[in-house]
């Protein structure tokens, strides 16, 4: 049984659910339960929903030292950009201390950080940062693309022993899915096949694996058979589903929304092209975004990001196929 | 305004004689172990790598604080870390072996001087960044709260890390939700090679550091760090306000530290060694250093307890064998110690 809500309400529910199960679980942040009204608050009280002045190292730093207490914080940071302000929390303190301290402290936070706001947010509220992150030993990264794998990483994320930021599309917010009833948690290092093929292999993360699976439909009036695979954590980076799918299809490509060069797609092709190069048949493609900075205006915002069009281009390059004219 | 000797008698009499002998033990501890691992750059060159900070100079203020905890209180540090653990009761046998990187150290030489943890005893660790571990406090302390078990959370740095935004972020929040943390900063005047009154407003104005508790509407007190008996009794008042809900205090302890910053840091090849303190090889002002010297809180606490009685020579000189004995130990222990199997390098990087 499932019910179907958008991708933001099912990240909200993980969160109720987690918070009614385990008491230690603190949810806190900017710009939230300032209100008497606000159902966490009306669920959980003040002592453990709680909101924040604008002050990010504060706030991070503040899950990390609860975390060594004993309690599992879930830290909402709304924008990932923020987490440049507090780089040093993300990334040199709590992903550290499990290490340094031989096991004898853990840190298990969640960081919650909207991405990808391509809608007009301009220059330094756009940014696809998530690969900053991806190589920071003891840190987990997951980003989530569909309702679904919304819920069950926030509840995995949550349950989890180790820092998990938590990337979270802002354009996907209000796109509606089915998500399982009842307790559902999605294992973090797991690649989800959202479409099978046997033609080509496409990896995508994100907003982007909907890019891909519209791709894949067009592709398939066309005769074309196109897997959509869906790392959803990059850290831990399942690389064995992404090498067993371009060993049977021969050929890849790659979509990211980040710029290439700090890309998750740059990853999946050094991988690829260490461990599967034999199974390939034709150079991988990769889709990024453009190295530029996200520009305000539509038509600049457009021109440097992954589209269906340049992944159908893409695809048609890798497998030799003629362009069909749009 | 710094407390002095005038809140002391009192203090030092509810105390009692075996608690204020107990104060001089750890301190006396601490500048043993601190002393040792310092000659151990001379003695055994190349046995401990990277940069160490020592305490000594601090031992008073250290042990003045950590004697004012209660059961289930839990401190964080800077990485100028050694003392906190002495005092809390840590094996230096167990630590001496994380400085010189070996696998029976504390944190199986993974840590470091800089990075000692010991949760049994209430040390959660701390940063090897300046004011990073601020916020790590104040989240340990809304915990602290939230549990309701009147428990509360002392974290240590130094005044250089009050110019970190941590610092100012931490000690708003702490202050807005009446936290149970008392910060606690330990001014030796110096941020590494840097003078407090060439890089902090209040400093330069004149003022006690403390003043920046006003900015955030919490206690700021100024003690004299040299007295293990005022920072008692400053920190007892202090962490009673805490576990009251009357929310954090900022206590800047006035300390000199004896020894530089920290050991050269210089690339593999260049032997490691203590320079001299900066008042000397920066300021060139050797008559500062040698007052610090004469001033020295060890040897003045000793003397302020055989003159009032409560320690004869006899049984401080006593004492003084016995942390002799204890750090010789401790140090023959980490060189005894075997290597790490470096493969322990991918053990803990996920809990």
């Amino acid at each position: 049984m499932s019910h179907v809500i958008p991708y933001g309400a099912a990240i909200q529910e993980a969160i109720r659910e987690e918070m009614e199960r385990d008491e230690h679980v603190l949810y806190f942040g900017q710009n939230m339960a300032t209100s008497p009204d606000d159902p966490f608050l009306r669920a959980f009280g003040p002592e453990r929903v709680r909101v924040t002045p604008i002050s990010e190292t504060a706030e991070i730093g503040m899950a990390t030292g609860a975390a060594m207490a004993g309690y599992r914080p879930v830290v909402e940071l709304y924008m990932a950009e923020f987490t440049l302000v507090a780089a040093d929390q993300v990334v040199n303190e709590g992903p550290r201390f499990h290490f340094m301290s031989k096991g004898a402290v853990s840190v298990p936070t969640v960081m919650v950080a909207g991405y990808g706001f391509t809608c007009g947010w301009a220059g330094q509220a756009t940014g696809s940062l998530y690969g900053m992150f991806m190589g920071v030993p003891g840190l987990k990264v997951v980003m989530p693309s569909t309702p679904a794998d919304a819920k069950g990483l926030m509840t995995t994320a949550i349950r989890d022993d180790n820092p998990v930021l938590y990337f979270r599309h802002q354009l996907l917010l209000l796109t509606e899915g089915e998500v399982p009833d009842g307790e559902h948690a999605v294992p973090f290092g797991v690649a989800d096949v959202k479409r099978e093929g046997s033609d080509l292999t496409i990896v995508a993360t994100g907003l982007t694996v909907h890019t891909a699976l519209a791709a894949a439909e067009t592709l398939a009036r066309r005769g074309v058979s196109v897997e959509v695979i869906d790392p959803r954590t990059i850290a831990p980076f399942d690389v064995d589903t992404i090498l067993a799918s371009v060993a049977r299809t021969g050929h890849l490509v790659v979509v990211d929304q980040a710029t290439r060069h700090a890309s998750v797609a740059a990853v999946v092709v050094a991988e690829v092209a260490e461990l599967g190069f034999d199974s390939l048949r034709a150079p991988i493609s990769m889709v990024t975004a453009l190295d530029s900075t996200i520009a305000y205006s539509q038509p600049v915002e457009d021109y440097v990001l992954p589209d269906e069009h340049k992944v159908l281009t893409a695809v048609e390059k890798t497998l030799g196929l003629a362009p069909v004219p749009a | 305004m710094v407390v002095g000797n005038a809140m002391n008698g009192g203090t030092a009499e509810a105390l009692g004689p075996e608690r204020l002998v107990w104060i001089y033990t750890q301190m006396f501890r601490i500048r043993e172990f601190e002393e040792r691992v310092k000659s151990t750059f001379t003695d055994h060159p190349g046995i401990i790598r990277g940069h160490t900070h020592l305490a000594d100079g601090a031992e008073a203020s250290i042990v003045g604080c950590i004697a004012a905890l209660a059961p289930g209180d839990q401190i964080l540090t800077s990485y100028r870390c050694h003392g906190y653990p002495i005092a809390l009761g840590t094996d230096t046998k167990l630590m001496m072996a994380e400085i010189y990187g070996k696998a029976n150290g504390l944190c199986g030489g993974l840590g470091g001087s800089m990075h000692l943890y010991d949760p049994p005893r209430g040390l959660l660790g701390g940063s090897g960044i300046v004011a990073q571990h601020l916020p790590h406090a104040a989240g340990a302390a809304w915990v602290a709260q939230i549990r309701h078990r009147g428990e509360a959370i002392v974290c240590f740095f130094g005044d250089g890390a009050s110019k970190q935004g941590a610092f100012h972020e931490s000690l708003n929040i702490a202050s807005l939700w009446k936290l149970p943390v008392v910060y606690v900063m330990e001014n030796n005047n110096y941020n590494s090679r840097t003078r407090t009154d060439q890089e902090d407003a209040n400093a330069a104005a004149g003022e006690p550091l403390s003043t920046k508790a006003k900015a955030y509407a919490m206690e700021g007190i100024t003690v004299d760090g040299g007295d293990p008996v005022v920072v008692y009794a400053t920190m007892t008042e202090a962490l009673a306000r805490a576990r009251a809900g009357e929310g954090p205090t900022l206590v800047e302890s006035l300390v000199y530290r004896l020894s530089a910053h920290g050991n050269l840091i210089a690339p593999p090849g260049v032997p490691l060694r203590y320079p001299d303190h900066e008042a000397i090889a920066i300021f060139g002002n050797r008559a500062e250093y040698e007052a610090a010297l004469r001033g020295d809180p060890v040897p003045r606490f000793r003397h302020r307890l055989v003159i009032d009685g409560t320690l004869r020579d006899v049984d401080a000189d006593s004492i003084e064998a016995a942390a002799r004995a204890e750090i010789d130990e401790a140090q023959r222990f980490a060189l005894d110690s075997p290597w790490p199997e470096p493969d322990s390098g991918l053990r803990y990087v996920y809990a």
